[in-house]
């Protein structure tokens, strides 16, 4: 138990850490980075909540793919270094304040749950019994019960993908690209021309 | 305060929530902390449904969680690629000259 | 008859009224042929009506007079509410058939004279229309069965008379000399109204008959006012004679008067010699039975009116306007009026009403006709010689002025004979300052009648070529209205002196005028001392011989006189400074209390709190609102922040239901 306690404490602390660097600090490559560890730190909580999969599945795609897109990007936009602006300061009191009444509201909320008293305080590792793996649990669902969900998160993707490649495709002039219904089209008529030369005379 | 319940999980994701609200509106560096910050709330949510799911007993909690990083992996591709396309029109992605709907 | 007399009149306005406007919008148009068309009918129509109006009073006079009949008849009610109730009704009694006659006759005479003396005025119709409007509302007046009837005719003259002093509306001094008419005139109303109003108080109605009836038993009742008990009928009879001052140009309300001949001449014979401010002394006649129960308001009627007698005549021996001359005249003429009244001889205030009438009528359209001919010049000095050029209007101002100034067998001399010996009878401390007052400025009377005479028809010519190649007699329609009205000059006084003041009065006047039998003044007019009965004309005719000897005989002598006694001068051709006072006093502290009310008060105050400050505070509201769209997402996000943070403390506070 102890040593859960600890995890937990440790995870949780360094992700809310990293999490306040992210939006604090000067660097956007710092930031990005600091951000990779609060996914991972996020990653080791799922564990300990009994969701492995979900775990890896959060530093495969998170780590692996998002945040290795925003560092392409950021690496792409060469945006510099830039200053703390004024702006900044004039405004966290004010936010500070409206962001310290939430998270104690919410935690009122959260602290005064009543759901299910005898279930509150206990900890379960493995839902739905400990006979099958986490990944097997939720593969027996998600196929199942939830596939018409599963297909629609695939056309998300699809979607998203698709809308990625329009927004930032351009047209560069200058570029030779081939038009093959152009090149299926030539018809000797409209190419070649012969021309009759005497035998020793140039064109 | 050492034996780990729901309201611990619950009180870090709204912290996490907390922080990530701030990044939107505290930031006037450039659009990426902006999105930085998105993920950060998603990320936050994504351990409130697992949360539950773990304390309920229901997998679908995890399943949805899943279905969430699905999509904020697809809104993270078309924002970034917004952002590159705004920043080849305006060459820079400083959020203080993004005014132009002033009323 | 009666009603025919009094509502023709009316017709002829409306009719002249309307064909106004096709006038107005036909000059436009179609040109000067269909202006001359309508400007004829008009005069036509207006002048007949006229005619007849005065024809059907006549005859309303003869059948009172000789067969006693009763013409009184009401109309319709006007109001019935509790026990305010009064009706449009025409009172038929002597004192009204008679003032019906000689207003309508003196109307009709001006009509006739307009026609000629307007031929190139380019209203026409408009002028017209007033002029019958105002006889109309004169007829109301003085026919009225009570005493909200009486003010509708009040007021309405007012109005005309504004309308008309005002008719040449493009010259700003006729417009202002027109507010001030009303405007003084309405101070005067203002006290009419208060008395109404007291009257209906004390005894709850406003007809004449109930009011008469009831006079002798409220005339002891006491009103206490401010802690004080005051006499009733007192403070009614002081109400009502601040309208008649108002009206008839007393001093202190006189100041309106000189001002007024900016007004056409037809007008000033009208309504300021013979009319309107005869009406002030018509009121206080028929409310004779109010009157002669309050001694202090007879009293201060007398000297009020004496007062204003010797006031004008000293102010018009130095006026150099011919129209001034004869303005100032008849101020001071009412004032004899008034005097008279004020010792109880009504009747004697009548009859000079009535002699004052034509004399004075026939001076302003004597007047007149010399204006015409000297192409509009007004200014006695600049004539002069003109008997020659213009005899006939010449021996009409001869007739006037001789019946103006008393000169036996002229009806001026019955008229103001019997008042004087009047006033000497009446053997009080007012009658006797009103008797010598009466007797000086029938002297000064005498004096500025001749000098104006003088200065126009005599001596050297001061007029310039051109205007004196011009001078020729009035056409034929101006020269006959003068013919009547003189004759009425020569002779109303002598013919009917009887009937006014004579041994017919008593059954001449019946029961319209009360005189108490306390007030012996009239009765023991006929025993005064023989000097008291020559009087008067010897001094008017040594105010005439002082004129020739100024004038004719020692020209040089006016003005040394007026270098010589420079002050004294001044003063008099400045009207005892009135209008200065006047203006220093009220005109100038209302005209800036008007003005800070405008600017500051309705303009800051009222408009700036209201519609200017409301479209200001919009406006800003709204800049302000506006600059909450800033463009930045992060101000959104902020804001759906506070949204969030606001929605969850009050469901928490409130508790989840």
């Amino acid at each position: 138990m102890i040593f859960l306690a600890l995890a937990f404490y440790m995870f949780a602390f360094i992700a809310v850490v990293g999490a306040i660097v992210v939006i604090s600090t000067r660097n956007p490559v710092h930031s990005v980075l600091f951000l990779i560890l609060v996914f991972f730190n996020s990653a080791g909580l799922f564990v300990l909540l009994g969701a492995e999969f979900l775990a890896m599945i959060l530093v495969v795609v998170y780590v692996g793919a998002v945040a290795v897109l925003f560092m392409f990007v950021v690496m792409m936009l060469d945006v510099s270094i830039t200053e703390v602006r004024d702006g900044f300061l004039h405004y966290l009191p004010l936010g500070a304040l409206i962001g310290f009444i939430l998270v104690m509201e919410l935690g009122v909320i959260a602290g005064g749950w009543t759901f299910a008293p005898d279930v509150e305080r206990n900890f379960i590792a493995q839902p739905m019994g400990s006979t099958v793996t986490n990944t097997e649990a939720m593969g027996n669902i998600i196929y199942t019960h939830y596939a018409y969900y599963f297909q629609t998160a695939g056309f998300i993707l699809l979607v998203a993908m698709i809308g990625a490649i329009v927004l930032t495709h351009r047209t560069r002039t200058g570029v030779l690209k081939q038009n093959v219904g152009d090149q299926l089209a030539r018809n000797p008529s409209n190419t070649i021309e012969i021309k009759k030369i005497s035998s020793g005379s140039g064109v | 305060m050492l034996e780990i319940g729901l309201s611990h999980y619950l009180i870090l994701a709204s912290i996490l929530f907390t922080i990530g609200i701030f990044g939107i509106f505290l930031n006037r560096k450039n659009v990426i902390i902006i999105l930085m910050s998105i993920e950060l709330i998603l990320l936050s949510v994504n351990v409130n449904f697992v949360a539950f799911s773990s304390y309920l007993g229901d997998i679908f909690g995890q399943v949805f969680a899943l279905f969430i990083l699905t999509v904020a992996a697809g809104e993270a591709a078309i924002g970034l690629a917004i952002l590159v396309v705004y920043f080849r029109n305006r060459g820079n992605i400083s959020v203080e000259n993004i005014n132009a709907m002033k009323g | 008859m009666y009603v025919a007399a009094i509502f023709l009149p009316l017709v002829g306005s409306l009719v002249a009224g309307l064909l106004a406007f096709v006038n107005h919008a036909s000059a436009q148009y179609e040109g000067r042929k269909t202006k001359s068309r309508i400007d004829l009918i008009v005069q036509i129509v207006t002048c007949g009506l006229m005619l007849l109006a005065a024809v059907a009073a006549i005859l309303v006079l003869f059948t009172v007079v000789v067969y006693g009949q009763d013409p009184s008849l009401e109309l319709f009610t006007w109001v019935e509410s509790s026990s305010l109730k009064f009706s449009w009704a025409l009172r038929g009694d002597i004192l009204s058939v008679l003032m019906v006659s000689m207003v309508t006759v003196v109307s009709s005479m001006i009509h006739v004279y307009s026609v000629g003396y307007m031929a190139h005025d380019k209203s026409i119709p408009r002028f017209m229309s007033y002029l019958s409007l105002f006889t109309f509302f004169m007829l109301m007046l003085v026919s009225s069965d009570n005493l909200v009837q009486m003010f509708f005719g009040w007021e309405g003259v007012g109005l005309a008379s504004y309308l008309l002093i005002g008719f040449w509306h493009d010259r700003a001094s006729a417009n202002a000399a027109a507010i001030k008419a009303f405007v003084v005139n309405r101070i005067g109303d203002f006290g009419f109204a208060l008395g109404i109003f007291a009257v209906f108080f004390l005894f709850d109605s406003v007809s004449f008959d109930v009011i008469f009836r009831l006079a002798e038993e409220k005339s002891a009742v006491t009103i206490s006012m401010f802690s004080h008990d005051f006499h009733a009928l007192t403070i009614i009879c002081l109400l009502l004679f601040i309208g008649a001052m108002g009206k008839s140009a007393q001093l202190g309300l006189h100041v309106w008067l000189p001002d007024a001949m900016e007004g056409p001449t037809p007008v000033s014979a009208l309504i300021h010699a013979a009319t309107m401010v005869t009406a002030g002394i018509f009121m206080v006649a028929r409310l004779s039975p109010l009157f002669e129960y309050s001694e202090t308001a007879l009293a201060v009627v007398t000297l009020v009116g004496a007062s204003t007698a010797i006031f004008a005549a000293t102010v018009a021996c130095v006026q150099n306007d011919i129209k001034r001359v004869i303005a100032y005249s008849t101020c001071s003429q009412l004032g004899y009026m008034f005097f008279a009244l004020g010792v109880s001889a009504y009747s004697a205030g009548m009859f000079h009403l009535i002699t004052h009438a034509f004399f004075k009528s026939l001076l302003f359209l004597g007047a007149g006709s010399v204006i015409h001919a000297m192409s509009d010049e007004q200014d006695m000095r600049k004539m002069g010689g003109l008997f020659k050029l213009i005899p006939v209007t010449y021996v009409f101002m001869l007739i006037g002025s001789l019946a103006l100034s008393g000169i036996w067998p002229f009806s001026g001399y019955f008229s103001k004979d019997i008042i004087l010996e009047a006033t000497w009878a009446a053997n009080t401390g007012v009658g006797q300052y009103a008797f010598w007052l009466g007797i000086a400025a029938a002297f000064l009377t005498g004096f500025y009648s001749w000098r104006l005479i003088i200065l126009t028809f005599h001596g050297a010519t001061h007029a310039d070529e051109t205007t004196l190649a011009h001078v020729n007699e009035s056409p034929r329609i101006m020269i006959l209205p003068l013919c009547f009205l003189a004759l009425g000059a020569l002779f109303v006084g002598v013919f009917s002196s009887d009937y006014f003041v004579g041994e017919y009065a008593v059954e001449f006047w019946k029961n319209s005028i009360f005189v108490l039998d306390s007030h012996r003044a009239l009765n023991n007019a006929h025993l005064v001392p023989i000097w008291v009965k020559v009087l008067p004309l010897c001094v008017g005719v040594a105010g005439i011989t002082l004129a020739y000897l100024m004038y004719l005989f020692a020209p040089g002598l006016p003005g040394a006189l007026s270098s010589g006694f420079q002050l004294t001068h001044e003063f008099l051709l400045n009207k005892w400074y009135f209008d200065e006072l006047y203006d220093k006093i009220f005109v100038k502290p209302a005209f800036s209390l008007g003005r800070s009310l405008w600017k500051a008060i309705d303009g800051l105050l009222i408009d700036g709190v209201g519609p200017d400050g409301i479209a200001a505070a919009v406006r800003i509201i709204a800049r302000r609102a506006g600059a909450i769209q800033s463009g930045y997402l992060y101000h959104y996000a902020f804001a759906m922040l506070l949204g969030v943070a606001a929605l969850i403390t009050w469901f928490l506070v409130r508790g989840y239901n």
